[in-house]
């Protein structure tokens, strides 16, 4: 993989630096951020290199935020301690994966954009003898369970099967009980009729104790699996692919994998579809998909 | 909490200011507005005194709920320069006015926007804070941060930061202020550059960004000021 553009040498600190001919050597009045950006490339580096996780590319605005709120939690002062403790700490390493994973998530999120999937993206779908989906970057699921309702109220769940992947083993375990706060369930609910659901919403789900317990039959045709968008390659054709609101932790570079990823992976007339504020607009892909719903971010491969 | 205001502490902090030499190169790279509770008003007013050749990236985060009304098309009738939501990796124009969107953390990449979902700062998803920093990280020197109207405290933390980082920090006076509360709480924690009426706060902007900097309207702005100081 070619090596990433290094960020710092575009920063404007670096920059005046070496405008003023003296590049790589730090004035005392240097603000101390450069320095903790590479702490944080020295970090990704090590993580990379001991573990065989790759953040190296994810979006460095992000990581700076997530790790800062890590050194908070394992009391370190500096990136560097935290580098040494996750470098020797596998159980500091498990809390990085988590950290770094952003897994706020919601049933319906963007009730319009699951309005439009029923509505124009299902019926197409009804037309194959089989559909195969994947969600990449499930997280805890809930839109993986979102998506299982509109397969069963359009009537095609019997022929579907529904890859839910994360790199996160943590995540997916939860994600493979089907089970969400019921004090959520008001706010799916109403996500649940915005989005067009005409059923009764609690159907859908046993309460135990203060847990809705989604019905085991819309699990029976999810596959959760372990997958890294920033190392793993294809692994099967799809009908739709949905990854909202996980290329927003990348980098361009990073970002253009993986979407170069889920352009290999559609089947011809497949869909992709990104969160509300993601677009194609910039990149490769732009010229390999169409827009299906502009609005929606819902794209189409209609070429090759 | 104003008794804390510095209009006393300005004067203090002048020398210890880290002023950017002419010539290089630590032009304004961003400008980022914050406001909560009246902001909309205000923001009118704000970009309505932007000149169409106005030449920085502009950023406003608003707290608005999770839906949110069309923020950017409405504040677009006042405004010369155009007005959008900011999107994932959209590239930070020069003479564009970017909004923070509704349900999303906006942060500041070199020459570009990412986008969080993280959960609510504050309650606030925006956040001013968030942006604020990741601003300050990014650009340092190259920030002016501006803190409107508004109540509760969001912005005060990040206008510390850009200021840390070398940065400038405006605040809107908050005797002027629909909401005085978030104003009042930024000039508490921040020995801030300037602070003054809704009015001069566009001229004050482009009059740095063109450059003007070494001239500290900053100082003369300061002490016509209004601030109750007990």
């Amino acid at each position: 993989m070619v090596a990433a553009p290094r960020p710092w040498e575009r920063h404007p600190v670096v920059q005046a630096r070496s405008e003023a001919g003296g590049a790589g050597m730090p004035s005392p009045s240097d603000p101390p951020a450069v320095l903790e950006d590479v702490e944080i490339e020295l970090l990704l580096e090590g993580v990379y290199r001991h573990y065989g996780y790759d953040f190296r590319n994810y979006a460095l605005s992000s990581v700076r935020r997530r790790l800062r709120y890590l050194m908070l939690s394992e009391r370190v002062r500096t990136i560097t301690g935290l580098k040494e403790k996750i470098l020797h700490d596998p159980e500091a390493l498990e809390r990085l994966l988590l950290g770094l994973s952003i897994n706020v998530s919601a049933m319906f999120r963007d009730p319009t954009f699951y309005r439009t999937l029923r509505t124009r993206v299902m019926p197409l779908l009804r037309t194959y003898p089989f559909v195969r989906i994947w969600h990449a970057g499930c997280s805890t699921g809930e839109e993986v369970y979102s998506t299982a309702i509109l397969l069963h109220e359009a009537g095609i769940y019997d022929r579907c099967r529904v890859y839910a992947t994360d790199f996160n083993e943590v995540v997916l375990r939860q994600a493979r009980e089907g089970s969400f706060p019921l004090k959520q369930m008001r706010a799916y609910t109403e996500n649940y009729i915005a989005a067009g659901g005409t059923e009764s919403f609690s159907e859908y789900y046993a309460v135990r104790g203060d847990a809705a317990i989604f019905e085991p039959s819309l699990g029976r045709n999810i596959v959760f699996a372990q997958h890294n968008l920033a190392m793993d390659g294809s692994f099967n054709e799809f009908h739709l692919i949905m990854c909202r609101n996980v290329m927003i932790y990348f980098n361009p570079t990073l970002q253009a994998r993986a979407l170069g990823l889920f352009r290999d992976s559609l089947v011809r007339l497949g869909f992709l579809c990104l969160g509300s504020k993601e677009t194609l607009k910039g990149t490769a892909q732009e010229a390999t998909l169409d827009d299906f719903d502009g609005a929606e971010r819902i794209y189409r491969k209609v070429r090759g | 909490m104003i008794s804390t205001a510095p209009s006393g502490s300005i004067e203090r902090s002048e020398g210890e200011r880290q002023v950017a030499p002419k010539g290089s190169g630590m032009s304004v790279k961003l400008v980022i507005i914050g406001a909560s509770l009246g902001g909309f008003d205000a923001l009118k007013v704000l970009v309505g005194g932007l000149p169409p050749d106005f030449a920085t990236p502009v950023v406003i985060v608003q707290h608005q709920g999770a839906s949110g009304a069309d923020l950017s098309g409405l504040l677009q009738r006042y405004s010369k320069l155009p007005i959008e939501d900011a999107e994932d990796k959209a590239p930070t124009s020069p003479g564009r006015i970017s909004l923070a969107p509704a349900g999303y953390h906006l942060l500041v990449e070199l020459e570009s926007f990412a986008l969080t979902t993280e959960a609510p700062v504050q309650y606030a998803r925006p956040s001013i804070d968030v942006t604020f920093e990741s601003a300050a990280d990014t650009y340092g020197v190259g920030v002016i941060g501006v803190a409107l109207t508004g109540a509760g405290r969001d912005g005060a933390a990040g206008l510390a930061r850009i200021k840390q980082r070398g940065g400038r920090a405006m605040v809107q006076d908050p005797g002027t202020a629909q909401r005085r509360e978030m104003p009042a709480a930024a000039l508490g924690a921040v020995d801030v550059d300037w602070v003054g009426p809704l009015a001069e706060i566009a001229p004050t902007i482009v009059a740095w960004c063109r450059g003007d900097a070494q001239d500290r309207p900053s100082r003369r702005m300061a002490q016509r000021e209004s601030v109750p100081r007990t």
